[in-house]
């Protein structure tokens, strides 16, 4: 018998470890399920892995595997090359934080895009090294407060940007990669559709907010990484073979504050000094990505407010994967 | 039939013998000979196996790892700083209980960076949980490599075979190569039970805490201390079939009536057994024992070998700075617990490609042999004695 049919509900099931409101436990629900099971996924280290993975008490219900932080890539890259050899077509799914991502993982994925491998890398990106008690990683946004970008005397948090990584995708010229976050989730059921639909190295960026390290509350996340979208901080792109193929359209701007006031590692913005410079910088710098990728002025009909009626209407189009009890199971 | 073999040549022919369906690599000096044949090897169809140009060593032993994870017979090899790159992944393979095959080229590890042979680079990743296999020549380069595979896969634990950079890679020598059916008849297809299955979905690499992790950590212990009978037993076999041994855990030379033995690993021992050759006609009672398998440590077969020794000379080419000869210090430790006080000289040298030649040799024998009457202390603090080598190699170099 195929023993998946004894517990099998979703990919990644309940009573795992992640703390209330996490954003990436809903994310890595809502990709794996529109995966599914018939799938081997590898995990870098971090906040994913430790959460679901403790000894005997896994939460995982596909094949899944953990080395250590810096090589999911590389390990994918070995699978997908023992399953090529095989004459197996079983999807290989990569997930990973940011630091995995952005920082430590970046020569492993870089030379498993390059290489050309049949491989998803989803990254969930909290934007700090979450799992450690939250240090700044270079995914940390301009002017963050982290515990090693504390603001002080000398300091209003963060001083370097964010790493634009999905460029640095796009500069592999790789079949696809986009931008999502748990907010749309037709957006990014779209995405995983598509990147699923595609042969070779894809890439997809989930922004995840931390409750913990972003110091909101947890009923918060999903508006949160909907205000980074209508603030133009994270803008929705899709890009194919380094050209950018799509954007969710603004359909309206909103002021980054609107953004920054429910999270508390903004908050010395606020009450410091110099933070009202800070806020203006952060606002230039979602101009500028606005006027980047003509968020505005996009020739497109998915825009924010129609991706927001969507997602109310469908309750979001989730369902699990499994044939009965899915709808309770909406994100 | 003999053929005349480079020994990186000859041991890639063993590994596409043993037919890997997933090979990673990243080049580095002295390795990069095996890996080009296998590329080729690949390139025109002579081995069917994806060959995978990794992106550094530590994405290679990565590649590998998850290759076998999933069910492909693998192979890697490397070097020297890029041994060390792959640490954090050869201690993650072995704890998953993985069975990896790779080829170490020993080379020295900088500062000063140095490309050319000693056991610095495998021996500082003794603690990993690889067994470890040295060899002497080529020819045991081919023979080790495919018992390396049922070792390894009879055992659910990955193994190094380490191999002297230049002096065995880039060295010509006569060496017999098995035919395909005779690899076959001895190395079944590659089958493993814990692998990533969609219909069997488990969960690999999950974590542990202090409730089980130590023994975790014992099972892969005792796994190790259990391989040295499967060592020993394989050699058995492969010799039956192949008409060759490797020598298990350990090989002796004229160790009858032996007193003095001198003891080393990989090809240092060919010159160690020229020496003992002289110093015989010399009349010296004197023999030499090749140790062959590291890790595990073969303590109870050293103790069978060496319990009639009158005085024990260890040579090795690797250092724990600040501690000594490695070898020299483990041996001790089982000469101990055996309650044998044989005294015990460690001699550390042939460090970044300096030859130890016979004559070499001879010296250091003559000069340990001569400083027997001065030794009151059997467990002495260790003697490195590089000024005997450094006149030794001037005079013979």
């Amino acid at each position: 018998m195929d023993k998946r049919d004894l517990f099998r509900d979703n990919v990644l099931t309940s009573g795992h470890r992640a703390c209330s409101g996490c954003g990436e436990a809903m994310a890595a629900r809502m990709v794996t399920d529109l995966i599914g099971p018939d799938a081997i996924y590898i995990n870098a280290t971090g906040c994913l892995q430790v959460f679901s993975s403790h000894n005997q008490q896994s939460a995982w219900q596909a094949p899944w595997i953990h080395s250590v932080f810096a090589n999911a890539a590389a390990v994918a890259s070995g699978v997908e090359a023992a399953l090529r050899a095989k004459g197996k077509n079983t999807p290989v799914i990569v997930q990973a934080g940011d630091g995995g991502t952005f920082d430590i993982g970046l020569q492993c994925l870089s030379g498993m895009i390059e290489r050309g491998h049949d491989i998803l890398f989803v990254c969930y990106d909290n934007e700090a090294y979450m799992n450690t008690g939250v240090q700044r990683s270079s995914s940390t946004p301009h002017a963050v407060r982290t515990t090693t970008s504390p603001p002080g005397r000398l300091a209003n948090g963060k001083h370097e940007l964010k790493k634009d990584v999905i460029s640095i995708m796009a500069a592999h010229h790789m079949p696809y990669a986009a931008t999502a976050t748990i907010a749309y989730f037709p957006d990014l059921k779209a995405k995983v559709e598509k990147a699923m639909s595609i042969k070779g190295p894809r890439f997809l960026q989930v922004l995840s907010p931390c409750p913990l390290g972003w110091m909101h509350d947890s009923a918060l996340s999903v508006t949160v990484s909907r205000l980074a979208v209508e603030t133009g901080l994270f803008p929705l792109l899709e890009l194919e073979h380094g050209e950018l193929t799509g954007v969710m359209r603004l359909a309206e701007q909103k002021p980054v504050e609107e953004y920054l006031r429910p999270q508390g590692r903004f908050k010395h913005l606020f009450t410091g000094k110099e933070g009202g410079v800070e806020l203006r910088h952060l606002q230039a710098l979602a101009d500028a990505r606005i006027r980047r990728y003509g968020l505005l002025e996009a020739d497109t009909k998915w825009d924010t407010a129609r991706a927001m009626q969507s997602e109310r209407n469908g309750r979001g189009g989730y369902v699990s994967t499994s044939t009965s009890g899915g709808a309770e199971h909406g994100a | 039939m003999k053929q005349l073999l480079e020994g990186s040549q000859a041991v890639a022919e063993a590994v596409r013998l043993c037919r890997p369906q997933v090979v990673a690599a990243y080049p580095i000096t002295p390795q990069t000979h095996i890996i080009e044949r296998l590329a080729q090897h690949v390139a025109n169809g002579e081995l069917a196996a994806e060959f995978i140009n990794a992106e550094s060593e530590f994405g290679a032993a990565s590649i590998v790892l998850g290759a076998v994870a999933s069910g492909a017979r693998s192979f890697t090899a490397t070097a020297s700083q890029g041994l060390l790159l792959m640490t954090e992944v050869l201690y993650n393979i072995a704890g998953l209980r993985l069975p990896v095959v790779m080829i170490c080229a020993n080379r020295a590890v900088g500062a000063p960076i140095n490309i050319f042979s000693d056991h610095q680079d495998s021996m500082s990743v003794r603690d990993a949980g690889w067994i470890q296999l040295y060899v002497d020549s080529n020819q045991m380069a081919v023979d080790m490599l495919i018992q390396a595979y049922r070792i390894a896969e009879v055992c659910e634990l990955p193994v190094m075979v380490c191999m002297d950079g230049f002096l065995l890679t880039h060295t010509f020598e006569p060496v017999v190569l098995p035919s395909q059916a005779e690899v076959d008849g001895y190395l079944p297809a590659f089958q493993f039970a814990r692998t990533l299955d969609p219909t069997q979905p488990m969960t690999i690499g999950g974590a542990s805490e202090a409730d089980n992790y130590q023994e975790y950590r014992i099972a892969q212990h005792h796994a190790m201390e259990n391989s040295l009978a499967v060592i020993e037993a394989l050699d058995a076999e492969f010799e039956q079939q192949f008409g060759r041994t490797s020598g298990g855990l350990l090989q002796g030379y004229c160790l009858d009536g032996a007193q003095i033995v001198l003891l080393g690993m990989g090809s240092l021992m060919g010159a160690v057994c020229d020496a003992v050759d002289n110093l015989r006609t010399q009349g010296e009672a004197v023999g030499a024992l090749s140790l062959r398998c590291f890790r595990p440590f073969p303590a109870q077969a050293l103790i069978q070998y060496l319990s009639g020794a009158q005085r024990i000379i260890v040579l090795e080419k690797a250092i724990s700075i600040g501690g000594g000869g490695i070898v020299a210090a483990e041996l001790r430790a089982a000469l101990y617990q055996a309650g044998i006080t044989t005294p015990l000289e460690s001699v550390i040298g042939g460090l970044g490609g300096r030859d130890l030649t016979p004559e070499v040799i001879e010296t250091i024998f003559k000069k340990r042999v001569e400083a027997e009457t001065e030794m009151t202390n059997h467990f002495a603090p260790n003697h490195i004695i590089t000024d005997e080598i450094d006149s030794g190699g001037k005079a013979h170099g």
